[in-house]
């Protein structure tokens, strides 16, 4: 086997320097009654060119990507990565390092961390952040968690408009903890979180006030609003970003009042994957950081005084406190931040805004464009980014069917979500659209939908 | 002959802050053209919605990104660098050829909600790998959702909730050996249990009496990793799941360490109820400085209808995703999987085979076994027998010159090795936790107890060579009081 170098005499000169006779005796310690008498039952061994020829079978099972338009967004955003990115966090000493446990040999990881640290602070207007999470959704429930610590308060309040998905694992992660999970609704003809709602809810039981932005409609939320209701009530204020290209033309959560800012970090640098690796990123103010979840790497000095990078207050984590741990995370998602830190590099001030610009214009351009066809509207109208909601007139799993045969893969059902908005799709356009496509699928739309009322 | 695998000192560049180099103006991004006629900001985003002031990002070129990093790479250690030895981290050799397979377009540019029908060779993939993992782990169902190996420890302890919510008590504590890894308490805490520490014997095992003694119906269940963390198989294993189930409780498996069972025995034919995998450790997907990983949940078919959604299911020659489970904990992540991480596991479970499997358990075996005795003459090893993956060994005998753990193992990236785990089990004081895995071969690990015999010998004669390690890398010891107590965790200008 190819991955395993020992030949037939290392083995027997190891066995007997062990001292034992045969390979069976390393496993005399299990009891006769567990050993497998035969082999597992699992496919035949493949050669690597097999492998290959395998894998490549199973992959075309699947849609080519290059054959089809793409309209989907949803939390997961197809955005270009440059091929720096790639070959960066492909260098082996980053890919195949382990945790950063012993600093002095792993400078390189612990110095891209705190430079990652440093780009979600300045992407956020936060002051602190941590090296990663697993995934937006799961960022935002250890946010929830993280608030009632600090208040020791045991309610959360979550927008509506919040990811489905997100509130799925919300309710996942606080069900055993006897925390309590209320939900505002949206305001109907908006599709943004209703604040007389938020006003009602909120209260001094309440620990955090959860909201999305753009939201999961696409909707730009009146963020500075709801987080002085919230304040007003001494709650936290916990901002989830699931498309943080947009804070590059977007204002950022920590100038509007966020106390902690959490997201999904895939936008930058990261893949589609089927929904992941991705990257969970988590910000929060100064005063808080002994209550944050996940690692952090600072900077300190060695002996000789040069700077150097180590992972700092590790007595919050579980390898430490153990039941009593901020998080019982440990493996967390370094290389998809790897990713992000370098196409954040990449990209500089100007490229995060011209990217910002490029989704932004697109996707208005889109929404002009399909809601202006007959039987097409709006259901809520206003401020976007790149994604947005069209009623049809038709529903939308007919739609998608129709659109498919055409290689389009329309918007997301939002029947899948919310039954009683089968006529709805969300629609999401990025950089990657170019208008031709964007064409092609307003006259596809026309033309499935022709002469229905 | 000049010996291989001893750290020289090379030319090593400093490198500044990403923050501190470029210029302004300067760019390292192309992005399309804008091509749809531009509409005025104003009209589309509300005045006091927008950004007033970019972020402060660097402003670099292509070229001065690549050397940053590249320099950045440099100071780092990996496996491919050299011998890995962290005790129950499992730091194997990545394959290449997973790599690329994972890299294949319709994989990685799959959006998680397309539609199922353009999915069908991924949810094979999903199926197939479930049914491979449930067999090695013997068990019957495996949910593959959970991001890493706490994560899918915090599923298996929400569904052993669940379970026992459904028989009308979800039961309040756990019992958890002391010997066990942080995330075992911590999940448990995360799903409402508290938790119980059991002590190890003088064997360094899981006493059966102590279980009997510490069971009743008030407990959930309880957790052990097999083999341990002092890489001891649990002799009483089958005797303790026993006295766990007869008092309605479940057994969990944490699956860290199952390298050294691989087609040897299964979980489940110990009487484990639940297992997670770590596909980043046995699986051999790249640990990239601390993740991605993925920690699937195996579990027996009386758990799983609580199973995390969606499930895949076959109808026919088709797949689906099934989100429709009534009794299941719900998500714990949004999508699916970290499903480019099962394709690296899918494609080394191909590569090896059930003989394959095998072969890496008993190789795994034997080159801890080897180190075991090597070191032996050299270093105190607490229970100093048969081991499987791993073993513990102290600094009993070098304390006498003054020497640590720690300086043993800052002394070692001197010679070229990653330190083992250290400090860990906490139960071994000044515990050197040594897992070689089965990728290193018979010349590497002589090297590496040629290495470890210096050491020894250097805390006799010289031990300030050793307090005073690392001298050969990047940088030397590091004041972690004052990262704590002087917090500086972002560049700021």
């Amino acid at each position: 086997m190819r991955y395993i170098p020992h030949t037939e005499s290392d083995v027997q000169a190891m066995l007997r320097a062990v001292g034992l006779p045969n390979l069976e005796a390393l496993f005399a310690d299990i009891p006769e009654a567990l050993k497998l008498k035969g082999d597992l039952n699992l496919p035949r061994a493949l050669s690597e060119p097999e492998v290959i020829s395998r894998l490549q079978e199973i992959a075309r099972m699947n849609g080519h990507p290059s054959d089809h338009s793409l309209f989907l967004g949803a939390g997961a955003y197809r955005h270009f990565v440059p091929a720096v990115v790639e070959e960066i966090v492909g260098r082996e000493e980053f890919y195949t390092a382990y945790t950063p446990y012993q600093a002095e040999l792993s400078q390189g990881t612990l110095q891209s961390i705190y430079e990652y640290q440093t780009l979600i602070c300045q992407l956020t207007a936060m002051e602190v952040a941590n090296a990663s999470m697993y995934d937006g959704a799961s960022a935002t429930a250890e946010a929830a968690l993280m608030a009632s610590r600090v208040l020791q308060r045991k309610r959360i309040l979550a927008s509506s408009a919040l990811h489905p998905e997100y509130l799925s694992v919300l309710r996942t992660y606080l069900v055993n903890l006897k925390m309590e999970l209320q939900l505002i609704p949206w305001g109907r003809g908006e599709g943004t979180t209703s604040l007389p709602e938020a006003e009602k809810q909120l209260n001094s039981e309440v620990a955090a006030l959860i909201l999305q932005s753009p939201n999961f409609f696409g909707r730009l939320e009146e963020g500075s609003q709801l987080a002085e209701l919230a304040h007003s009530q001494g709650a936290l204020l916990i901002a989830a970003i699931v498309e943080p290209t947009s804070l590059g033309v977007i204002q950022p959560p920590g100038e509007w009042g966020a106390d902690i800012v959490v997201g999904e970090g895939q936008s930058f640098g990261n893949p589609l994957n089927f929904g992941g690796p991705y990257l969970g990123f988590f910000a929060t103010r100064e005063k808080f950081v002994r209550q944050m979840p996940g690692r952090l790497v600072g900077r300190t000095v060695d002996t000789h005084g040069r700077p150097g990078f180590v992972l700092a207050l590790a007595t919050r984590e579980q390898h430490i406190r153990r039941e009593k741990a901020t998080s019982n995370i440990c493996t967390n998602e370094a290389l998809c931040a790897l990713a992000a830190t370098v196409h954040l590099c990449l990209l500089g001030p100007q490229g995060l805004a011209e990217l910002a610009r490029l989704n932004l214009q697109k996707a208005h351009y889109a929404k002009e464009k399909i809601s202006g066809l007959p039987g097409f509207d709006l259901p809520f109208p206003g401020a976007t980014y790149n994604e947005f909601v069209v009623r049809m007139p038709r529903s939308a799993v007919e739609i998608n069917r129709k659109l498919l045969k055409r290689r389009i893969i329309g918007g997301l059902d939002l029947s899948r979500f919310f039954p009683e908005m089968d006529d709805c799709s969300l629609f999401c356009v990025t950089e990657m659209n170019p208008k031709h496509e964007i064409d092609r699928l307003v006259e596809s739309l026309e033309e499935l939908t022709k002469g229905v009322k | 002959m000049i010996s291989s695998g001893v750290g020289q000192s090379g030319l090593i560049f400093e490198e500044a802050l990403i923050f501190e180099k470029g210029s302004p103006g300067r760019v390292g991004y192309s992005l399309p053209p804008m091509d749809v006629p531009e509409t005025k900001i104003h009209n589309l985003v509300p005045p006091s919605l927008q950004r007033k002031e970019l972020p402060d990002l660097p402003e670099v070129s292509e070229i001065d990104v690549v050397r940053h990093f590249l320099r950045l790479s440099q100071w780092n250690y990996s496996i491919a660098t050299g011998l890995y030895p962290l005790g129950s981290c499992t730091m194997k050799y990545n394959p290449r050829v997973n790599e690329q397979v994972a890299r294949l377009p319709e994989f990685a540019h799959a959006h998680p909600l397309q539609p199922e029908e353009l999915c069908q060779g991924i949810l094979l993939l999903i199926y197939e790998l479930e049914q491979h993992l449930a067999e090695i782990a013997g068990l019957d169902r495996v949910s593959l959702q959970p991001a890493a190996g706490a994560q899918g420890e915090l599923a298996g302890m929400m569904m052993i909730r669940a379970y026992h919510a459904a028989q009308g008590n979800p039961r309040r504590l756990v019992l958890v050996p002391d010997s066990a890894h942080g995330t075992n308490p911590s999940s448990c805490s995360l799903s409402g249990y508290s938790t119980k520490a059991l002590p190890s014997n003088a064997r360094g095992l899981i006493d059966p009496a102590e279980v009997r003694k510490s069971m009743n119906e008030e407990v959930a269940a309880m957790m052990i990793t097999n083999p341990n963390t002092l890489g001891l198989f649990e002799e009483e294993i089958i005797e303790i799941c026993q006295i766990v189930h007869s008092h309605g409780g479940l057994v969990y498996g944490d699956g860290a360490n199952l390298n050294a069972l691989l087609g040897i025995a299964r979980p489940g034919d110990m009487g484990f109820d639940l297992l997670h995998l770590n596909l980043h450790k046995t699986f051999s997907t790249p640990h990239g400085g601390g993740g991605p990983g993925a920690g699937p949940i195996a579990v027996r078919a009386a758990l799983a209808p609580f199973l995390p959604v969606p499930v895949v299911e076959k109808e026919g020659n088709r797949f689906r995703l099934n989100y429709d489970l009534p009794a299941s904990i719900g998500k714990l992540r949004a999508f699916h999987s970290n499903f480019a991480i099962l394709v690296r596991a899918y494609a080394y479970l191909l590569s090896l085979g059930a003989a394959g499997l095998r072969r890496i358990a008993e190789m795994a075996t034997l080159n801890a076994n080897y180190l075991r005795t090597q070191l032996a003459p050299f270093y105190h090893i607490p229970f100093n027998r048969l081991c499987k993956h791993e073993f513990v060994a102290t600094d009993q005998v070098q304390q006498g010159f003054g020497v640590k753990t720690l300086d043993i193992a800052k002394r070692l990236m001197d010679k070229g090795f990653h330190p083992p785990t250290i400090y860990f089990p906490h139960i071994v004081p000044g515990a050197l936790m040594i897992e070689p895995t089965e990728s290193e071969s018979k010349e590497s690990l002589d090297q590496f107890i040629a290495a470890m015999e210096e050491i020894a010998e250097e805390a006799q004669r010289d031990p300030s060579s050793l307090t005073s390690a690392p001298h050969l890398t990047k940088v030397s010891r590091l004041d972690e009081v004052r990262a704590a107590r002087e917090l500086d965790l972002r560049w700021k200008g």
